[in-house]
C-alpha cells in the first residue's frame, strides 16, 4: 500500500527488537471479545490512485459548479476571485503539513504569518487587536457573545433580526446550554435595518447587542448610533461581518464604536467549498485582551536578541486552564488564515477597495436588471454587493426552476427561515467582481421567463 | 547506528567549535546566511517601498463607478491601511517564510496525541475538483447531490469503523466534536427530565485540556478521576464514585489514553457508567491506534469524535482547519445537530435542515455552526479511506503500534519509560526526564532534537508523568527513518547523562534560538504598530 513504508522484513526485524511474536500481540490489552482479527466485513479493500480518482470524480460531476454558470448566491458564503498564487502558496508543504506552532524556533514561518494576519484583521476591522482565528463566522459570533457576558458580568444578549439565521441558531444552541438569555428580534422585510428595535431592546441586564454589517438582507445598519445607545446602558456592541471584502468600501466597525468585531473570512482566499473549512475572524478592544478566546501570536526576542514570534497568553486557554479556560477551542483555521492573509497582501488596501467597488457596481447593475422585471422589486434602500428582491410568488420554487435552467440565481429566504412564511417571497441576490454583464442578462431573462410562465 | 551527517556537527563537538557569532560563520551584511533567509513583515516591506502605495497584485476587469448615493454616509474615508504586494513580491515573501517551518514533508513529526502522518497529495488534488471546491452551501439540493453523496459515504465508513449507530458530521474540529457529544448527552438527559440532577462530568486527570474545558463550556461541573499506578483510569475509584452517581451526566475517557495505553477496563467502565445512568464520551484523538482493529461501539461508548486531521490524514496546516465528526450510539443518535445527511428508503441522499427537522429529526439539539461542516476535509478523508480500504486501515493501526513499540524498546535503556515494564504501548511511547540527572529536563532533549533536524515530541503532557516526552511516530515512518530518529534521541540522552551543558542552550541551528515567552506574555505585542 502506497502510504505505508514498512516491509514484511522490516516488521519481523522490529518485532524481534520488541520481543513480540506478532503485531496483533501488541494489542494484548484489548479485550479479546472486542479485537477484530480480520478487516471489517462489508467494506471495500484498498484502491489505487486511479480508482479513487475515478470514484471521486464521478461524485464531483453530480454537482453544478458555481463558476460554470451565472451565479448570484451569498448569504454568508461568497464567490470572489482568488488569485492562483494563493492556492499555490498554501500548498507549500512547509505550511500545509506543519502542526500548530508549539515549537517556535522551527515554526517562525507560521507564527510570522499569524502575526501579520492578526495585524491585517485588526486594521480591517478597526479594532486594537485580533486573534489567530476561530472555526468560522458563526462560532466566532457565539464566542463573542460569551466573551461579552464575561466582560460585563451580565447574561442577556440582544440579536438583531438582520443576523444570519445560522448564526442565530448556533447562538441559540449554545445559550441554551450555557444558561445565557438571548433576545432574538424577528426579521422584518423593510427597506431599512432594525436599528431602532435593537436600541429599544437594550436594558440594564444587556451584555451585548449583536448586529450584522451589512445585515443578512444586505441592509447597512448605523453602527455608530447603536454603539452609542449600547454604551449608554453599559452594554457592548458586537459587529458581525460575513463578507470582509465590503470593508473595502464601508467604514470599519471598530471605528464606529463596535467593541468586538467578528467575521467570516471565507470570501478572501478560500473559495466556496460547500461551506467549509472557513475562517472565523475575531477582533476586539485591547482592554478585553484577557477575556479573548482562541490562540494569540505575540512578538518577542530569542536568546540572541533577534525578533521572533510565539503563541502567547495561553493562560486563557484550555491546555493550561482546563475547565476555567475562556474557550475550549484548540485547532483553529490556521491554513485558512494563511490563505486570507496572502489574498489580502496581494490586494492591499487599495485593491480591496477596488474589489469592493467592482462588486458593488455589479450588484447595482443586477438590481437594476431585476427591478425592470414586472412584479419584481428591490427591498433595500442601500446595499453593498448583496440585496433582497421581492418576488410575486414563493421564492424557493423560483430558485429551483432557475437551477434547472443552469442559473444559480440567489438564496430563497424560505430555505433560511422555513418557519417565517411572511418572508418566503423574498430572495437574496449577491454579485461580485466576477459577475459579468452576460451573467446578469441570463439571470434577468431566466427569472422573467419563470415568472411569466407562472402568470400564464 | 551512525548519524547521517558525518561531515557536519557531531554530538561530541562543543558548541564553540561549530558556531558562535565570532566562530566559523562570519556576520553577513544582509543578515541572511546562504539559504538561511530572514524575512521582514509585509508592513515593513511595504514601508520600504513607500507605505500606503497603491501596489496591488490583483487586476480587475472594467471600470467601476462611484458608489450609489444611498451608500455615501456609510463609506470609509480612506482605503484600509493595508500594504499591497505585487505577485512576485508576495510569492517570495511567503516562500521565504515557509522555509522557517518544520513540516511532516521534511521529516518525522512525532508529536504524541497529534498523529502527524503523511498527507497524501491525491487528497489535495481531489478536494480541488471544481465539483467540490466551487459549490455554494446553499445551492438547491438538486445541484449538489454529489457533495451530499460524499458526506453520506464518509458517514457510512465512520459508522462502520466505529460500530456506532450514527454520526454527526458538522463539528469543525476535535474540541467542537467534544462539545457536540456533550450537547447530545445533555439533550438526552433533558429528554429524560434529568437535566437538573445530572450536573457533573467525570474526567481523568490524564485527559487533554479540551475535555474539562468542553465540559465547562457545555455547562457542566468537572470532577477529576485519578490515574492508577499503571497509567490507566483507577477503576476502583471510578466505580466508587459512580456507585453514588445520580449526579453524573457522563464519563469522558480517552482510549487509547494519553499515556499511550489501552484502557483494559473500558467495557467495565462503560457498564459502570451506564448502570449509574450516565453516558460514556470517548475522546477519539487516538483512534489511529485502533482503527480497523477495535470498534469503540463494542466497548460501550456512546459518543466519540474523530479528528479527520489526525487519523484520516487531512493536513493540519499550521493549526487547522480540523474536522471532528462525532459517532453516536443509538441512545444519542436522535439528538444529533442539524443539518443531517441521511439516506431515504429509496437510497436517495437527503439533507435534513431546519425545514424538515420538525418531522424527520425532531429531537435534534440544534445547529452548532453555519452550513454543513468541513466539506473540504470530508473529500480528503474519504479519498484517504478509499485508498486504504478496510484492510489498509487495519494495517495503519498495526504499523502505527509497531512503530511506537519499536521506539519504546529501542530507547528504554537510556530514557526512563514509566509504564514500559508492564507491556506494550499502543500508538505512542511515553518517556520521562526523571533519569536524566545533571539538571537536564525534557525541554533540553526537545530542543536538542531540533538541532538534530527533527521536530520534538509532545512535551510535559500528560501531566501524570514527570517531564513527559510522548512520541507518536505514526505508520507513515519507514524503519530506516525511525532508526535515524532513534539514533539522534539516543545521542541526546547520552549527552545529558554525560553532562553536556550545550544541550541546555539548544537549539543552536534553528532559525531562532530559544524564544522569550515570558516577555511575550508580560508585554503583549499582538499587532504591528511600526516599532
Amino acid at each position: 500500500m502506497r502510504y505505508l513504508p514498512l516491509t514484511a522484513d522490516d516488521r519481523s526485524a522490529m518485532l524481534g527488537v520488541i520481543g513480540a511474536p506478532s503485531v496483533d500481540a501488541l494489542f494484548a490489552d484489548v479485550p479479546a471479545e472486542a479485537f477484530l482479527a480480520e478487516p471489517i466485513a462489508g467494506l471495500p479493500h484498498h484502491a489505487s490512485e486511479m480508482a479513487v480518482e475515478r470514484h471521486m470524480k464521478a461524485l464531483a460531476s453530480r454537482n453544478l459548479v458555481a463558476g460554470e454558470v451565472p451565479f448570484f448566491l451569498g448569504a454568508g458564503a461568497y464567490r470572489h476571485h482568488v488569485p492562483a498564487s494563493v492556492d499555490h502558496l498554501i500548498q507549500r508543504g512547509e505550511f500545509l503539513t506543519a502542526y500548530t506552532p508549539y515549537q517556535p524556533e522551527i515554526a517562525q514561518g507560521t507564527l510570522q504569518v499569524l502575526f501579520e494576519f492578526q495585524t491585517q484583521v485588526a486594521r480591517l476591522f478597526g479594532t486594537d487587536i485580533a486573534n489567530a482565528s476561530m472555526y468560522d463566522g458563526s462560532t466566532a459570533c457565539w464566542e463573542a457573545i460569551a466573551m461579552a457576558c464575561r466582560v460585563t458580568k451580565r447574561g442577556r444578549a440582544v440579536l438583531s433580526g438582520g443576523l444570519h439565521p445560522h448564526y442565530v441558531s448556533t447562538a441559540r444552541t449554545m445559550a441554551r446550554f450555557a444558561g445565557d438569555a438571548l433576545e432574538v428580534l424577528a426579521p422584518v422585510l423593510e427597506a431599512e435595518p432594525d436599528d431602532a428595535a435593537v436600541i429599544a431592546a437594550l436594558d440594564a441586564e444587556t451584555a451585548c447587542v449583536v448586529v450584522q454589517y451589512p445585515d443578512v438582507f444586505g441592509r447597512i445598519p448605523d453602527l455608530a448610533a447603536i454603539a452609542e445607545a449600547a454604551h449608554a446602558k453599559g452594554a457592548l456592541l458586537v459587529a458581525v461581518v460575513t463578507d470582509p471584502v465590503m470593508l473595502g468600501l464601508l467604514e470599519a466597525p471598530g471605528a464606529l464604536g463596535a467593541d468586538i468585531v467578528v467575521g467570516e473570512g471565507q470570501s478572501l482566499g478560500m473559495g466556496l467549498q460547500f461551506g467549509g473549512p472557513y475562517l472565523g475572524l475575531f477582533g476586539a478592544s485591547e482592554k478585553f485582551l484577557r477575556q479573548m478566546p482562541g490562540r494569540l501570536c505575540g512578538e518577542t526576542v530569542d536568546a540572541e536578541g533577534r525578533r521572533g514570534f510565539v503563541l502567547t497568553l495561553s493562560t486563557r486557554e484550555q491546555h493550561i486552564r482546563r475547565e476555567k479556560a475562556t474557550s475550549n477551542i484548540c485547532t483553529n483555521s490556521g491554513l485558512c488564515a494563511l490563505a486570507f492573509s496572502i489574498h489580502l497582501s496581494l490586494l492591499g488596501g487599495e485593491g480591496l477597495a477596488r474589489m469592493a467597488r467592482a462588486s458593488h457596481t455589479n450588484a447595482r447593475a443586477t438590481a437594476a436588471a431585476l427591478a425592470a422585471i414586472p412584479g419584481v422589486s428591490v427591498l433595500n434602500s442601500a446595499y453593498g454587493a448583496e440585496f433582497t428582491v421581492l418576488l410575486p410568488r414563493e421564492a424557493r420554487g423560483v430558485v429551483r426552476q432557475l437551477a434547472t435552467s443552469h442559473v444559480l440565481g440567489g438564496v430563497a429566504l424560505g430555505r433560511l427561515y422555513p418557519q417565517a412564511p411572511e418572508l418566503h417571497h423574498a430572495m437574496l441576490v449577491c454579485a461580485s467582481e466576477c459577475t459579468t454583464p452576460a451573467d446578469i442578462a441570463a439571470l434577468a431573462a431566466a427569472l422573467e421567463a419563470i415568472l411569466q410562465g407562472a402568470a400564464a | 547506528m551512525s548519524g547521517l551527517n558525518s561531515a557536519g556537527w557531531r554530538p561530541e563537538m562543543s558548541v564553540a567549535e561549530i558556531s558562535g557569532a565570532e566562530g566559523i560563520a562570519p556576520a553577513t551584511h544582509s543578515g541572511d546566511r546562504g539559504l538561511a533567509l530572514e524575512e521582514p513583515l509585509i508592513f515593513e516591506l511595504a514601508a520600504s517601498s513607500g507605505f500606503g502605495s497603491a501596489t496591488c497584485g490583483v487586476d480587475f476587469d472594467g471600470e467601476d463607478e462611484a458608489p450609489a448615493a444611498g451608500l455615501t454616509r456609510f463609506l470609509r474615508k480612506a482605503a484600509p491601511a493595508l500594504p499591497g504586494l505585487s505577485e512576485p513580491e508576495a510569492v517570495r515573501h511567503y516562500t521565504r517564510l515557509s522555509r522557517q517551518n518544520y513540516a511532516i514533508d521534511l521529516g518525522p513529526f512525532p508529536l504524541g496525541s497529534c498523529t502527524m502522518k503523511h498527507n497524501p497529495r491525491l487528497n489535495e488534488k481531489l478536494a480541488r475538483l471544481p465539483g467540490f471546491a466551487d459549490i455554494h452551501p446553499l445551492q438547491p439540493v438538486q445541484t449538489v447531490r454529489g457533495a451530499l453523496g460524499v458526506i453520506e459515504e464518509l458517514a457510512h465508513w465512520l459508522v462502520s469503523l466505529t460500530g456506532m449507530a450514527s454520526v454527526a458530521m458538522t463539528p469543525k474540529a476535535g474540541a467542537h466534536g467534544e462539545l457536540c457529544g456533550l450537547l447530545c448527552i445533555r439533550a438526552a438527559h433533558e429528554a429524560n427530565g434529568a437535566q437538573d440532577t445530572r450536573k457533573i462530568v467525570l474526567v481523568p486527570e490524564s485527559a487533554h485540556g479540551t475535555n474539562p474545558a468542553t465540559a465547562a463550556f457545555a455547562g457542566y461541573g468537572v470532577e477529576s478521576i485519578p490515574a492508577a499506578a499503571d497509567g490507566r483510569v483507577d477503576l476502583a475509584a471510578l466505580t466508587a464514585r459512580l456507585a453514588d452517581g445520580a449526579d453524573v451526566a457522563a464519563v469522558m475517557i480517552t482510549n487509547p489514553n494519553t499515556c499511550g495505553l489501552f484502557e483494559r477496563d473500558m467495557i467495565a467502565i462503560s457498564a459502570a457508567a451506564h448502570a449509574a445512568g450516565a453516558y460514556v464520551y470517548c475522546d477519539g484523538a487516538n483512534f489511529n491506534a485502533i482503527v480497523g482493529k477495535v470498534r469503540p461501539g463494542d466497548l460501550g461508548v456512546d459518543a466519540m469524535h474523530i479528528n479527520l486531521h489526525k487519523t484520516f490524514s487531512t493536513p493540519h496546516g499550521g493549526g487547522g482547519p480540523g474536522s471532528g465528526p462525532v459517532v453516536l450510539s443509538a441512545a444519542l443518535a436522535p439528538f444529533a445537530p442539524l443539518p443531517f445527511v441521511t439516506l431515504d428508503r429509496d437510497g436517495v441522499v437527503r439533507l435534513i435542515e431546519e425545514e424538515d427537522a420538525p418531522r424527520d429529526h425532531p429531537q435534534s439539539f440544534g445547529r452548532m455552526a453555519a452550513f454543513h461542516g468541513q466539506m473540504g476535509m470530508f473529500t480528503r478523508a474519504l479519498a484517504y479511506i478509499l485508498s486504504h480500504g478496510a484492510d489498509g486501515l487495519a494495517q495503519v493501526a498495526g504499523d502505527a503500534v509497531l512503530n511506537a513499540n519499536y521506539v519504546l524498546r529501542s530507547l528504554e535503556d537510556v530514557l526512563e519509560a514509566p509504564f514500559a515494564a508492564a507491556g506494550p504501548c499502543m500508538h505512542e511511547a511515553l518517556f520521562s526526564d526523571s533519569g536524566l540527572g545533571g539538571g537536564f529536563t525534557t525541554i533540553d532533549i526537545a530542543k536538542g532534537l531540533i538541532d538534530e533536524g527533527f521536530h520534538p515530541m509532545t512535551v510535559y503532557f500528560p501531566l501524570v508523568v514527570h517531564g513527559a516526552m510522548l512520541i507518536e511516530p505514526t505508520e507513515t515512518e519507514s524503519k530506516a527513518g525511525l532508526d535515524r530518529f532513534i539514533a539522534s534521541l539516543r545521542s541526546l540522552a547520552l549527552r545529558a547523562h554525560a553532562g553536556d551543558e550545550s544541550l541546555k542552550t539548544a537549539p543552536h541551528f534553528a532559525p531562532r534560538r530559544r524564544l522569550d515567552e515570558t516577555l511575550a506574555a508580560r508585554r503583549p505585542k499582538l499587532v504591528w504598530k511600526g516599532d
